[in-house]
């Protein structure tokens, strides 16, 4: 079997434009949530939300394997998967606030963002909630002739759920084209995922006959050539995969989940952030490869920052909906 | 109505029908479900389909309730107009999250961007010596969600019509089938095109001086107990409903205030079922035209028993009904 990292190897030679792109992208989802946080401080959004910080990889690398018709699912840490998938930061925090200029009027908030435009069916705060509709889509693209591809995005703990093995069971059945990526942040909400998961993960989903592949989710590199791989195949009509993508969540479960040495240390949080940080690894290799240097990374930072900030500056000042929206969309 | 060739079907021969009409009408509606295609289901209501159709569009699933309706939900966000078959109401339990978390919800979280138009066709109905897991009528739980629409034909007339509007529907739709009246009742279909639409009621039997209010299998409860109240000189009204939500209110209240007596009688659990809500809309809309309080009549607040005499005992009869509208109306 030919590992992640072989892969990568095979695709370094893909040009730095794309390279830049991808890290452009993490740097997007790492600003953005950390003017979320920032938002939630300082009590401007109603509500809580899931940050996506540490695992920007992940979204940034599966998505760049996507066309912009390709659908993907989201999980209640969706923002980053949206941002990947093309959604525009500004309608993304008029959406948290609960505005109406929102992806949903502000009636989904941070949990509920769907964008028809660029294939997003929806974040999706039942965990696992989601793997029946990303299977249901790639029946659709299967039925339909179109070639899109379903990307189904949920953490370690959607492995808990039976609705999953269901799916997975009918994708690889139908020879579906559908990719469940399992984004391991190590925590299901406050509990190691050790003391939940039984086994061995991509097992269980080779054993549906599924191609089941495990990859460095720090590593966008890494993430993009396996994903594209998986793509491709199930573009191609060869049926379902799973990517296990082991990941890092920097920050707690929600925004207000500050102390957490209850269930794990400060070292281990300073490990991944120093070590294994997706934005640096990128950077890192970059610079090794000759293909950028810290100026240009400075320079993304601070156009991303400015967008973000225009963004927000948008987001406050836009209108909430008016009252009559509440019994708007409850049918079609 | 209008009347070409006279005939009659039964209830099935008038749902395999309105499939059958709704498939060669539109190439996206598809059916899955467990012994959907060749078996044509242990009923035998969707014999013939597959022959037709093929088994593109007539799927045999694994038994998977919740995952194939959570597929169902996929499909139909993104093309396709699925029909999922749940052989017993009792399994609707194992696709409560698909359904009320996921598919009630889609249009009204994302604002309105995606739509869910697909059929849940199940079934209710006790006194067929299932046993406690296979002869419930469980549509209360799903009239209780905003979102969804429940459909609870009595005739074969009424039970192709509104299967017709379902399937055109562009929300979620579940439609209740009483699975005694598949073989045994029959009535006059009318061979040209029709549909039937949601929210309308339909008065049955016209009468002065009670109305009874019946629901599905309880219709023809209803019009055996009008029977049966004729020979003591009471006249009564026989109102069906045929949708829980959107739920004709109108007509439920002129009648009351036209006979000033009214018993609701629905094969659901009686407390918190669809009669009380029934009941509390006349309440509310006819209070001051009626002579006594509103009864309700539904199944007894006990699992269903396997036993046939303890069994028959759990449901409202025409007997029953008789009963209760006799003293209601102070004919001792």
């Amino acid at each position: 079997m030919t590992t992640a990292t072989d892969k990568s190897k095979a695709n370094a030679g893909i040009e730095a434009g794309r390279w830049m792109q991808m890290y452009r992208r993490m740097v997007s989802i790492r600003v953005f949530e950390e003017q979320v946080n920032e938002l939630y401080t300082r009590a401007l959004m109603p509500g809580l939300a899931h940050l996506y910080i540490g695992e920007e990889a992940v979204a940034a690398g599966i998505c760049e394997a996507l066309r912009r018709d390709d659908y993907v699912t989201s999980t209640h840490r969706g923002h980053g998967h949206c941002l990947a998938k093309g959604a525009s930061p500004d309608r993304m925090f008029a959406e948290l606030l609960g505005k109406e200029a929102g992806y949903c009027k502000g009636k989904g908030g941070s949990m509920h963002i769907a964008d028809p435009a660029t294939g997003n069916l929806g974040a999706n705060a039942i965990v696992a909630g989601s793997v029946g509709i990303a299977t249901g889509a790639a029946l659709s693209a299967k039925r339909l002739g179109t070639d899109r591809v379903a990307v189904c995005f949920f953490g370690e703990g959607a492995l808990g759920q039976g609705v999953l093995y269901e799916v997975m069971n009918v994708a690889s059945l139908w020879k579906l084209p559908v990719i469940y990526v399992c984004e391991n942040n190590l925590y299901t909400e406050y509990t190691h995922y050790t003391e939940t998961t039984a086994g061995d993960i991509p097992a269980r989903a080779a054993a549906f006959g599924l191609q089941a592949e495990t990859v460095d989710g720090q590593d966008v590199r890494a993430v993009y050539a396996t994903a594209g791989g998986l793509v491709d195949h199930a573009r191609r009509g060869g049926g379902p995969a799973f990517l296990l993508c082991n990941t890092y969540r920097y920050t707690g479960h929600h925004v207000g989940d500050i102390n957490r040495e209850y269930y794990r240390s400060k070292e281990e949080e300073k490990h991944w952030k120093t070590n294994r940080d997706p934005l640096k690894l990128l950077a890192d290799w970059l610079i090794e490869q000759g293909l950028g240097d810290s100026a240009q990374f400075s320079q993304i930072q601070s156009e991303v920052e400015s967008e973000m900030k225009k963004a927000v500056e948008f987001a406050v000042a836009a209108p909430y909906p008016g009252i009559a929206e509440v019994e708007q969309d409850v049918y079609a | 109505m209008p009347e070409a060739v006279p005939r009659e079907l039964t209830f099935g021969q008038a749902v395999r029908e309105a499939l059958a009409e709704e498939m060669r009408r539109d190439s996206r509606v598809c059916i899955f479900g467990e012994d959907v295609a060749e078996a044509g289901t242990p009923f035998k209501v969707l014999s013939g389909l597959v022959e037709e159709f093929g088994t593109e569009r007539v799927l045999d699933t694994p038994i998977s309730e919740a995952g194939f309706t959570g597929i169902a939900v996929g499909a139909a966000m993104t093309g396709l107009r699925p029909v999922v078959d749940i052989m017993f109401g009792d399994f609707i339990t194992l696709t409560m999250d698909q359904m009320v978390n996921q598919a009630a919800k889609v249009h009204y979280m994302s604002g309105g961007a995606w739509k869910v138009p697909m059929v849940m066709r199940t079934t209710l109905g006790a006194t067929r010596r299932s046993g406690a897991q296979h002869s419930q009528s469980l549509h209360a739980w799903f009239s209780h969600v905003p979102g969804l629409k429940v459909v609870m034909p009595s005739t074969p007339y009424d039970a192709k019509g509104l299967l017709k509007t379902a399937i055109r529907d562009e929300n979620p739709v579940v439609f209740f089938e009483d699975k005694m009246m598949y073989t045994k009742l029959k009535g006059p279909v009318p061979v040209e095109e029709y549909t039937i639409p949601f929210g309308v009621a339909d008065v049955k039997r016209v009468g002065r001086d009670i109305t009874l209010v019946g629901t599905s299998s309880m219709v023809q409860v209803a019009l055996g107990a009008a029977s049966l109240l004729e020979e003591i000189g009471v006249s009564a009204e026989v109102v069906d409903p045929r949708t829980m939500w959107p739920l004709d209110e109108k007509t439920l209240i002129e009648s009351a205030k036209k006979t000033s007596r009214v018993i609701v009688i629905d094969e659901g659990y009686e407390r918190y079922g669809v009669t009380a809500e029934i009941a509390a809309v006349i309440a509310e809309g006819a209070f001051y035209n009626l002579d006594a309080p509103v009864r309700r009549m539904g199944a007894m607040h006990i699992p269903i028993p396997f036993s046939p005499l303890l069994e028959d005992a759990t449901v409202p009869t025409e007997k029953s009904v008789f009963e209760v509208a006799r003293k209601l109306c102070g004919r001792a």
